[in-house]
């Protein structure tokens, strides 16, 4: 085999020890097991392989040099291209080491070179199973910074579509989840609901997916004529069918010795993992940000947040399960309950005037000129937002200096914090259970790599 | 709330430099960058205090704050008990910027950090495991700088595309 | 809307060397111009049913990056089914797979494992870039994207849209099973070779082209 094919096998490899020496330092520990984990050539491979097989069966388990083994970045059950490093020793994972950045965007750099509402449409796109949630942390975060006052109507718009993006997000954690296990025929179950869910949001916002529909101030359009009536019909079939997954699983017996004790870890330890969310909420630690600092007119509604008690992937699985059920509540309380008044602030320098307007007001074409083209100023400051998000704690930290457009834009993104807890979950575990765990953790590589 | 500063300071005397309020009801205190690790030991281990670290991250300020410093880090601080959001200001040095790691704090400065050194080129004294997170081992460069260039192709649309 | 690259095309690709390899094929369907296209090239009844063989069960790898990767997922699902196109299983090893749908946003750090999953599929093999950010890196023309995945695999179909519903991948399918066999086409790869280029060596030239963009940055 020629040098030059060389060039693709161990990349990161020496990429890694390239680093190194042109900075003149030792290599980090991620840098020393990928250097140690990518063979240069396929004979190398072959090589360790072999000493492996032959160490195996003359030491016992528990003493042997674990074999280092690649899980990604293109794997079916890594939830996206998340690379995991993994120290095997037969079955049993001794350590894994995570190298993510396989989805890095650059969004957050892109945001400083667009004004505040084009960079709506780059922050929806980080976590791609909630953009809504995105976008709600990303324009309280603005708002704060304008002192902005969100109407009422808005408020609840938000709320309810923010509880139908909860849903669809978790209907994609089951089907993914149940699929990796092998429990496939929820994969299809679940995405039927999330196409009914996908043609709500196409009604109201005009796609089905990296939707732009928060606004800063409010939300970009009122409700649809038909809306209503469609998603009164979803809700309402809704809980039936989570009764359906819950058929297929929550007593299933594969099921239950696939996610019952798999990655459970103290609570406190998840605390100073920063873990938020259905991870944290599983092992007993009732922190929802819905609850211990409502935004958006939370505080109005009537909603449980399902607590768990040991920790495990099946009570992460319970608890998002009923998650759903409390976000089928939540939204038809916000469709009983909606009131009237406008869908976003009447604030003219940074709120586009309704069209209608256009036709006979002088001031308004020029408003609508400035904003489209230069945007609105924000004043000087920063600002930290955060929303529950399906995964957990999402922020938005923004800062601004005067002009249209941001200084910096940061996502605190819960996939990020939550995939540090994989490293002392796996510790000790079966492969197979490392499967489990990754499922259950619910982590987005796009809201990880940004 | 500008408790927080004054109990700040009885602990670890001549860590706090200043106080800003924000927006909404948001605080930040900017801390002198060598204390900044016992400020945040304090802070998470007062009872009712602040057990989780939300966030660390920077901003870019290529012309400084006027005393050499260039990058400004933002520590979210978030209390679980009693729900109040606290925000640590340090400023890190143009030349060499380095920080204490608050890893040996909250185990979930780990990530957080290695983002912050490989976006802006921060290192953090003390972190166990400071390598490049989001871009390839051998990127050179610091890609959030300000003075670092968006990058990406100059698209020209014709008419015949 | 899937698209097959454009004739005369400024944009900049994998290489591709005979120009009637681009042209626009929806074109030719029915003339006597395709008759005598596929006549050039495929001449034997066996080389026709392989073909149709070929595009009635292309099977593809799961290599699903970002957004589009849920649509993709949508298409295996029940309202969109592509299963009855042929495209039953998602093959997780591409060394099973035909079919590459890089779907989502290519990052540097991913574009070396996309070369590596595309040379490590057998041929015949097709690859769709499916979404903006696959066919042209899309909303984000910044340091981290690759600018189009046809800089690093050559890519037989495109399908814009961010993320394209699922029938336009669906579309793209098809549009793929025609250029294969349903009409006795060769794919591209044939062509290539045909042609004599050999791809996989084009993996090192890549892989030092992008460390030189990336040392020049």
């Amino acid at each position: 085999m020629s040098t030059d094919q060389a060039d693709v096998f161990a990349l990161e490899a020496r990429e890694a020890l390239e680093a190194a020496r042109r900075e003149g330092r030792e290599l980090a520990e991620t840098e020393r097991v990928v250097a140690m984990v990518e063979a240069r050539t396929p004979q190398e491979a072959l090589a360790r392989t072999r000493a492996h097989e032959a160490n195996a069966n003359s030491a016992a388990p528990g003493s042997r040099e674990p074999m280092m083994i690649n899980l990604g970045p293109q794997h079916p059950s890594t939830h996206g291209v998340l690379r995991l490093v993994t120290e095997l020793d037969g079955e049993v994972v001794r350590d894994i080491h995570p190298v993510i950045g396989y989805l890095h965007t650059g969004i957050e750099k892109q945001c400083e070179n667009k004004t505040f509402w084009q960079a709506i449409t780059l922050v929806t796109r980080m976590d791609y199973l909630s953009p809504f949630f995105n976008i709600h942390a990303y324009t309280q975060s603005v708002e704060k910074l304008l002192d902005l006052e969100v109407p009422t109507r808005a408020q609840w718009l938000r709320v309810m579509i923010s509880e139908l993006n909860r849903i669809t997000s978790h209907l994609v954690w089951l089907g993914t989840s149940g699929l990796e296990l092998g429990a496939i025929t929820v994969f299809f179950y679940a995405y039927r609901e999330r196409d009914r869910a996908l043609d709500l949001f196409e009604m109201i916002s005009g796609e089905r997916m990296n939707n732009r529909y928060f606004q800063v101030g409010g939300c970009a359009d009122d409700m649809p004529p038909g809306f209503e009536k469609l998603l009164r019909q979803f809700v309402s079939e809704m809980p039936s069918r989570i009764d359906e997954y819950e058929g297929m699983l929550s007593a299933n017996p594969i099921w239950l010795e696939r996610t019952r004790g798999v990655g459970i870890l103290p609570a406190d330890q998840l605390i100073d993992l920063g873990i938020t969310g259905p991870a944290l909420r599983a092992a007993g630690v009732d922190l929802d940000l819905r609850k211990a600092r409502p935004y958006s007119g939370y505080e109005h509604f009537d909603f449980t947040v399902p607590v768990g008690t040991n920790g495990d992937a099946y009570d992460r699985y319970l608890i998002r399960l009923r998650e759903m059920r409390e976000s089928v509540r939540i939204i038809e309380q916000c469709l009983d309950g909606m009131p009237e008044g406008p869908h976003i602030a009447d604030d003219r320098k940074v709120v586009l005037p309704p069209r209608s307007e256009l036709a006979t007001s002088m001031e308004a074409l020029i408003h609508h000129f400035k904003l489209v083209t230069e945007g609105f100023q924000v004043p000087e400051g920063e600002a930290y937002s955060a929303v529950e998000c399906p995964r957990g704690e999402l922020g938005c930290y923004v800062v601004a200096d005067g002009g249209p457009k941001p200084v910096r834009v940061h996502m605190r993104d819960p996939s990020f914090v939550n995939l540090q807890a994989l490293r002392p979950m796996a510790k000790n575990a079966y492969l197979a259970d490392l499967i489990a765990m990754i499922g259950s953790m619910d982590n987005v590589m796009g809201g990880v790599d940004r | 709330m500008s408790d927080y500063r004054n109990v700040i300071e009885v602990a670890c005397p001549g860590a706090v430099i200043d106080e800003f309020e924000g927006p909404g009801d948001e605080l930040t205190i900017e801390i002198h960058r060598d204390h900044i690790r016992a400020v945040c030991r304090f802070l998470k281990s007062e009872p009712g205090a602040f057990r989780q670290l939300s966030d660390v991250t920077c901003v870019d300020y290529l012309e400084g704050n006027g005393n050499g410093d260039r990058f400004r880090l933002a520590y979210q601080l978030f209390s679980m008990e009693t729900g109040d959001r606290l925000r640590l200001r340090v400023w890190a040095d143009a030349e060499h910027p380095e920080v204490d790691s608050v890893t040996s704090v909250w185990a979930t400065a780990n990530w957080h950090e290695r983002e912050v050194y490989d976006m802006f080129g921060v290192r953090f004294a003390g972190h166990p495991d400071l390598s490049r997170i989001l871009m390839p081992f051998d990127w050179e460069g610091h890609p959030l700088r300000r003075d670092y260039p968006l990058g990406g192709e100059n698209v020209k649309f014709s008419d015949a595309v | 809307m899937a698209l097959i690259p454009p004739p005369g095309s400024p944009v900049e690709r994998a290489p591709r060397t005979d120009a009637s390899i681009d042209r626009d094929l929806r074109d030719l369907v029915e003339t006597a111009e395709e008759e005598a296209f596929v006549q050039r090239l495929l001449t034997t009844t066996v080389d026709r049913a392989l073909s149709w063989a070929r595009s009635s069960s292309i099977w593809p790898a799961t290599f699903g990056l970002a957004c589009c990767a849920i649509e993709m997922m949508h298409t295996a699902t029940p309202r969109y089914d592509i299963a009855r196109f042929g495209a039953e299983v998602f093959r997780a090893s591409p060394r099973q797979a035909d079919l590459l749908i890089v779907s989502g946003r290519v990052s540097q750090k991913m574009a070396p494992v996309l070369r590596r999953i595309y040379d490590q599929m057998m041929e015949p093999k097709w690859v769709i870039s499916m979404g903006a950010c696959a066919s042209s890196g899309g909303v984000f023309n910044n340091y981290a994207i690759v600018q189009g995945v046809d800089k690093i695999v050559p890519v037989d179909v495109y399908v814009p849209g961010c993320p394209p519903r699922p029938e336009s991948l669906i579309e793209g399918i098809l549009i793929l099973q025609r250029l294969i066999g349903a009409n006795g086409m060769p794919s591209s790869f044939d062509l290539m070779h045909e042609q004599g280029l050999a791809v996989p060596e084009d993996a090192a030239r890549i892989a030092s082209e992008r460390r030189a963009w990336a040392a020049a940055r």
